[in-house]
């Protein structure tokens, strides 16, 4: 990050390049239409300026086909703009398999990111260059946005909500995180910086971090610790469902409905278990609404996850 | 100019009566108007003075003018004066009163006395606001979004909403009675395709009244229950959805900016006729897409939602629907330009800020495309960019569309007329300081300055800087039409009834107008804007 004078921001990511095309066809349209409209209207303008002699208008009468076409030609470039932003914001929802994961928890006034190996960073995410990351965010507090500018990425991290986008950073260096949803009185405060590091380099840098163990390994005691496994037994006639293999898999629920259980479904149903009650179930769990911070559901989550993962299934929905 | 002795000024609105109740209890359309002008100069003048000082602190990068509390309290106060107490009443509460039942030969307008009441709903709301201003004012932004507004918040959110909430019962009052208004009281002869264009535009500007506020009537009253009974509809800690917060607001806060905006293409339709004495190109055309706009404006709000966390799918038909708003923008934009062709182009001041409005509003139009374009949208959006789009739009557009109906109608509203060569250095001035306030802001949204940062990191000083010089020019041009006004109040040149040569019912009727408008009700006999034509040229573009 340098300070120099710029007109066009450094582009750190793969979206970004994409998105700078699309910018780059935008300004292209803009300009043209920008130059018609001025070139006419400075054009009519003058010559047609009331003098003597020339104090009336002359009759003109309009052409419909030149009032079909004004409308028509810049709805189809616009069409053009829609499929194009479409097919690149589709995308930036839509993680590789095998994506690293990093877990967001924002707050007032305050980046905190979790790496799935248990290492944990305030304001500050490392990761290696030329690999996907996938962020799955949520907010201890207010509405808060995740914007790396040189990414082109931005996210609103809501509470109580799990959201997430991806990105795969294209170079090593550094590059400022912001929060780009106004916060509360230090929103202009909230701010960070991702560090992009070749592969070595990065490995050297997560044996070097500090770590309590991975988060799914807490999740699993966490899980014992708070009687989980008394019900969760994976047998076949347990109480409770089976989570081996659960994550990513179409859950039947009562009523006939079916859902995918993504994060946001198993934190919605450790949370509050009688939202969605699995089909040939008793809603006996009790609820945790109010009893878990964000930090242990996301260990939770990700332990979760990790039974998936075991089963041989791949870590993508 | 002497009056000879004895004989004796016509009687006009003005000198009816000079006592202050005749004014405070008017039910005189003109004189409603006149008192909104007065309450909304006032509202301009505060909100524009928030707006300098965040430009001032925004010179350099260090939050180092006024703390961080402070500054979050001036982005708010200047959006919540701005939009809701100068944008949204400006154009149809001061000259759709004044003017609509003046263009369809009315003698005022449907229901009087709602008329002024919408005036006394309108100052108590915008007491509310400023009490909640000298009290310690408002942080949320004036998007109020939740939990922000309704949990966390230690300002005085609920007097602020509460001012926003009783003002909107005055739009919709306004909206109702133009709506009735154009229905009922058209002077014979008067059809539907012989409305004046901007009577076209007031008519579809009422529709969106009153039919989106009460969206955020409800949205900012179901804040002010989170705030003070817990109930948690937009808490996410008692099991609230925050961003149902965002789909009401939106449902009216997008629609409302059509309201903000279609007034101004209506002056703008007048003003390109008036000063080229020609023909509106397509009157059915440009009438039409008022309409198309007021209906499209209902089907867009999703499109500030492309980052908040709605579905993907969602986001997709809301770009789409957002792209459709630029087919009936760019028949305003191209038709008001073929209107030039074979024109008689007067360089009046009315005109120079119709012509600074097309150039304007054509980048501010444009811009939006970027906007509706989902993946540039998600780099954008909540940058300087945004501010800079929206801003060319609302000030860029309306408020010189504001200006330009101010020196245009002004000798109708007064009878005197305002020093021509000021007038014109005005618009000069605030054509050049817009475009350096805001211009820079593109770039720097671009390069990812987000919006309501109190301080910055140090690459951006150099496009602040250039906003804030363009800050302190436009604020220069304009203080210099508040004061060439009121001086011509006293020592302006009689202006005759039609000083335009201008077509249209009200200037069939001295200036200033009498009491009752018309000495007899005035009958339609031909289509609008029938300017008077050479014969010796013809042709089409």
């Amino acid at each position: 990050m340098d300070s120099g004078f710029r007109i066009f921001p450094e582009r750190g990511s793969t979206n970004a390049e994409g998105v700078d095309d699309l910018y780059f066809y935008l300004l292209l349209v803009s300009f043209v239409f920008s130059a018609l409209i001025f070139i006419l209207v400075i054009t009519f303008a003058v010559k047609y300026r009331r003098r003597p002699g020339r104090e009336r208008a002359a009759r003109v009468t309009p052409q419909p086909a030149l009032e079909i076409a004004w409308m028509v030609l810049p709805f189809a470039l616009c069409l053009v703009m829609f499929v194009w932003g479409a097919r690149l914001y589709v995308r930036i929802y839509e993680a590789p398999p095998g994506a690293m994961e990093v877990y967001v928890v924002a707050r007032q006034w305050m980046w905190k990111l979790q790496h799935p190996e248990g290492s944990s960073e305030i304001n500050e995410l490392h990761v290696p260059v030329h690999r996907p990351v996938r962020l799955v965010m949520t907010s201890q507090d207010v509405i808060h946005s995740f914007y790396v500018p040189a990414f082109r990425i931005k996210q609103d991290v809501l509470p109580n909500r799990y959201t997430s986008i991806w990105f795969q950073a294209i170079q090593p260096g550094e590059y400022p995180l912001l929060c780009a949803e106004y916060c509360g009185t230090k929103h202009s405060g909230m701010t960070g910086r991702i560090v992009v590091m070749t592969d070595p380099d990065y490995e050297r840098w997560m044996s070097e971090a500090t770590s309590q163990g991975s988060l799914a390994a807490v999740g699993l005691q966490l899980f014992r610790g708070l009687g989980c496994s008394g019900c969760h037994t994976g047998a076949a006639d347990a109480r409770a469902p089976r989570l081996e293999g659960l994550f990513g898999s179409r859950v039947q629920l009562e009523g006939g409905r079916s859902v995918v259980a993504d994060e946001a479904y198993l934190r919605e149903s450790i949370l509050d278990p009688r939202a969605k009650i699995v089909s040939g179930f008793q809603p006996l769990m009790p609820v945790f609404r109010g009893q878990l911070n964000e930090d242990d559901l996301i260990r939770l989550v990700a332990y979760l996850k990790s039974l998936a993962v075991r089963e041989g299934r791949p870590d993508q929905p | 100019m002497t009056i000879p002795l004895g004989a004796r000024v016509p009687e006009n609105y003005l000198t009816a009566d000079y006592r202050l109740r005749s004014w405070l209890f008017t039910t005189d359309h003109k004189r409603i108007g006149i008192l909104y002008l007065i309450s909304l100069t006032f509202y301009f003048f505060v909100g524009g003075f928030f707006a300098l000082l965040m430009r001032l602190e925004l010179v350099t990068p260090a939050g180092d003018l006024v703390q961080p509390e402070t500054y979050n309290r001036l982005f708010t106060m200047h959006g919540v004066i701005m939009l809701f107490f100068f944008l949204v009443p400006s154009i149809p509460a001061v000259f759709g009163n004044f003017f609509l039942p003046l263009m369809i030969g009315a003698r005022d307008v449907a229901f009087p006395r709602l008329n002024l009441a919408s005036w006394y709903i309108f100052n108590l709301g915008g007491l509310l606001a400023l009490a909640s201003i000298i009290l310690g004012g408002v942080d949320t932004g004036w998007t109020f979004y939740t939990p922000y507004s309704s949990v966390y918040s230690n300002s005085y959110v609920l007097l602020a909403a509460g001012g926003i909430f009783i003002m909107g019962f005055s739009s919709i009052i306004t909206g109702l009675n133009f709506i009735v208004t154009t229905h009922k009281l058209r002077a014979p002869g008067l059809t539907w395709g012989r409305l004046p264009l901007f009577v076209w535009s007031l008519y579809a500007t009422a529709l969106i009244q009153v039919l989106a506020t009460p969206s955020i009537t409800i949205a900012l009253g179901l804040i002010g229950v989170d705030r003070l009974l817990k109930v948690g509809i937009f808490d996410p800690a008692l099991g609230g959805d925050p961003v149902l917060f965002q789909h009401l607001f939106w449902f009216y806060s997008h629609p409302a900016v059509y309201v903000m905006i279609l007034p101004g293409m209506g002056v703008e339709s007048e003003l390109i006729t008036t000063f080229s004495r020609q023909r509106p190109y397509g009157y059915a055309f440009i009438a039409g897409s008022s309409l198309a706009i007021a209906v499209l404006s209902f089907l867009v709000w999703g499109h500030h939602m492309f980052v908040a966390g709605q579905s993907v799918f969602a986001s997709l038909i809301f770009s789409l629907l957002s792209f459709l708003v630029a087919i009936p923008s760019g028949v305003k934009v191209f038709s008001w330009t073929a209107t030039l062709y074979k024109g008689a182009v007067s360089y009046a001041t009315p005109m120079l800020y119709a012509l600074g409005f097309i150039g304007l509003f054509t980048i501010g139009g444009l811009t939006g495309l970027f906007l509706a374009t989902l993946a540039v949208d998600v780099h954008v959006t909540d940058t300087y960019f945004v501010i800079a789009h929206f801003h060319y739009i609302m000030v860029g557009g309306m408020v010189m569309a504001y200006l330009g109906a101010m020196h245009y109608w002004w000798p109708k509203m007064t009878g005197k007329r305002y020093p021509e060569a000021w007038g014109r250095l005005s618009a000069l001035i605030v054509f050049v300081g817009f475009n350096l306030t805001f211009f820079p802001q593109f770039l720097m949204g671009y390069l990812g300055m987000p919006r309501r940062y109190h301080a910055y990191p140090p690459e951006f000083q150099i496009y602040h800087v250039l906003s804030s010089a363009g800050a302190s020019i436009l604020g220069v041009g304009y203080l210099l039409p508040l004061v060439y006004f009121l001086w011509s109040l006293r020592y302006g040149a009689p202006a005759g009834a039609d000083p335009w040569d201008a077509t249209g019912l009200e200037w069939r009727t001295p200036s200033p107008p009498p009491t009752h408008n018309f000495g007899e009700t005035p009958v339609v006999t031909e289509a609008p804007y029938a300017y008077r034509l050479r014969e010796d040229e013809g042709g089409s573009p």
